[in-house]
């Protein structure tokens, strides 16, 4: 029986005919041609998420990105107007990484006037105009301002900054995300300044860990032993219904209810948890902070009063969690292959006041860990026996219609690619 | 010679080796840890913790006295402890095998 009630048409995957009912096919995650399709036809067109404006608040901060999936690296920099801008990371000279630490293959953050490459010394305003040339006289007809920076395109939204490395790219992020980013802008993000980043290295296909967080019907079953027994007990009798789901273009998303933050009765969670009030769910008070009480019209789109957290898929790899007792999470997933990728989970909170409410932030992080850990383990499993072609076809419930919407999603954009790329036949019969 | 703690609590200095202050340090320390050694820790210092944090909580967390830092240091290990103690009965996330989450940024103190 539904706790929580569903579209006319019986369920959310109804609700867009197009998703269909039937079986998934996962060939799109272990076929090493699809995935260098989708890095031409997903990773190399589409906004790509690659941080905060907070990482880089002063002219000169920077930080580069590693977007192997897309065949290259980035450095995002603020520069002396304070406007942020993205540029591919490589000297004009003779195509050295400009801006790198050790390992070139590693990526770096810091403060700086201009860029110097270590090869040969040329120099780079933070704008990308080149300022320097080592024995410029010895080159021929070398005009300076020929020679800047490639410039990728940029843009923040939210306080989210955007790349696009399709030069012919016309939409601009916020058109990109659709009703599901609208929805939410105005939340203060930019507030959140307390940061936990993790990273992994996971062996999996990237669309298989967005999966594992675009559904929550595991949760009372891989995460069993996290609540007490009797909880744990009866959360597997319930099972897992989200308030609602919604999807835009290529984007989707889940609310979900917070039975946690705090739970109904303290016994439910475990001593440091009933000690510190926090846990799973973040914090269970809410920082005193303006703008949490009237949320964005986007969040608890249910408007149920037991909401907890809605979780915002957008389309490739970007993830924003968004939960009820004021704190934000997100997760990225960079593919490596189409088998492995790099995930990370970012939690942001407000700056604590106190020893007691850091703590709380500790934990929150602490247990978040914990859960990951055991989220990106399965995916190997999972992984390797789809690899083995024993089954391809998956039944996908309800409950997992972002999965559904995410694969087919994935698939069109690699039809339309394909397409773009095939010859037009002049008065071939169709 | 390292900071010791608050003399308050001088009954948990023989768990100062638990005062570590990255993540990666507590992690490591807790995955060489016995169950015997961590429930000890968990038995002198889960008890306190209402007493730290009042204790805590009047100093200004942006300028604690090293002492006052060695105390929080001790009780973000508690926070990762309190798994292994509370819930899974050994270090080790059960069923994590190979997997590794790394903390890559984590609040200075």
């Amino acid at each position: 029986m539904a706790h929580f009630p569903k579209p006319a048409e019986g369920s959310w995957t109804e609700h867009y005919p197009e998703l269909g009912t039937g079986p998934v096919n996962y060939e799109d995650s272990i076929s090493p041609e699809f995935y260098e399709l989708e890095r031409k036809a997903i990773f190399q067109k589409t906004w790509l998420n690659v941080g905060r404006v907070e990482a880089i608040p002063r002219a000169g901060r920077y930080f580069t990105k590693e977007l192997q999936c897309a065949g290259t690296s980035v450095i995002i920099v603020r520069d002396k107007d304070g406007e942020v801008r993205g540029f591919h990371n490589i000297c004009r000279h003779r195509g050295n990484k400009l801006v790198w630490n050790d390992y070139p293959r590693e990526e770096t953050s810091g403060i700086c006037r201009q860029f110097t490459c270590k090869y040969h010394g040329w120099r780079y305003e933070l704008n990308g105009t080149l300022a320097f040339v080592q024995q410029e006289s010895e080159f021929f007809d070398l005009d300076k301002s020929d020679f800047g920076l490639v410039p990728v395109q940029t843009e923040v939204w939210e306080g989210f900054i955007f790349v696009n490395l399709d030069p012919e790219n016309s939409t601009s992020v916020k058109d990109y995300l659709g009703g599901l980013g609208a929805g939410i802008e105005g939340y203060p993000f930019g507030e959140m300044t307390q940061v936990y980043k993790y990273r992994a290295t996971v062996g999996s296909n990237w669309k298989l860990f967005i999966d594992a967080f675009a559904e929550f019907y595991h949760a009372p079953v891989l995460h069993a032993k996290q609540a007490t027994d009797d909880e744990s007990r009866k959360l597997q009798g319930f099972g897992f219904e989200a308030l609602s789901y919604a999807i835009d273009g290529p984007h989707g998303m889940v609310s979900s209810w917070g039975g946690m933050a705090p739970p109904k009765d303290p016994s439910m969670v475990k001593p440091i948890e009933r000690a510190l009030r926090s846990g799973l769910f973040g914090p269970w008070d809410r920082p005193d902070i303006d703008g949490l009480d009237r949320l964005p019209e986007g969040l608890n789109p249910a408007r149920h009063p037991a909401w907890g957290e809605d979780s915002f898929v957008f389309f490739p790899n970007f993830m924003v969690l968004v939960w009820a007792p004021g704190w934000y999470l997100t997760y990225h997933y960079w593919p490596t292959s189409y088998n492995t990728h790099i995930f990370e989970g970012t939690l942001y909170f407000v700056p604590p006041k106190n020893a007691t409410e850091r703590l709380r932030q500790e934990l929150a992080a602490v247990t978040f860990k914990e859960y990951g850990l055991q989220d990106g383990n399965t995916l190997e499993a999972t992984q390797s026996m789809i690899e083995s072609r024993a089954v391809l076809q998956f039944p996908l419930s309800d409950q997992e219609i972002l999965l559904r919407h995410l694969h087919k999603t994935a698939r069109s954009y690699v039809a339309q690619y394909e397409q773009s790329q095939s010859p037009v036949q002049i008065g071939a019969p169709s | 010679m390292p900071t010791s703690l608050p003399s308050e609590f001088a009954d948990l200095e023989p768990f100062s080796d638990w005062c570590l202050r990255t993540e990666a340090q507590r992690y490591a320390k807790r995955l060489s840890s016995s169950m015997d050694e961590m429930q000890a820790f968990y038995d002198a210092a889960f008890p306190r913790l209402e007493e730290i944090l009042t204790y805590l909580d009047r100093l200004d967390l942006g300028a604690l006295p090293p002492d006052a830092e060695q105390l929080l240091l001790l009780c973000y290990s508690l926070v990762n402890i309190s798994f292994p103690v509370e819930v899974w009965r050994q270090a080790r996330v059960p069923d994590s095998g190979a997997a590794s989450l790394d903390a890559v940024i984590e609040p200075a103190v």
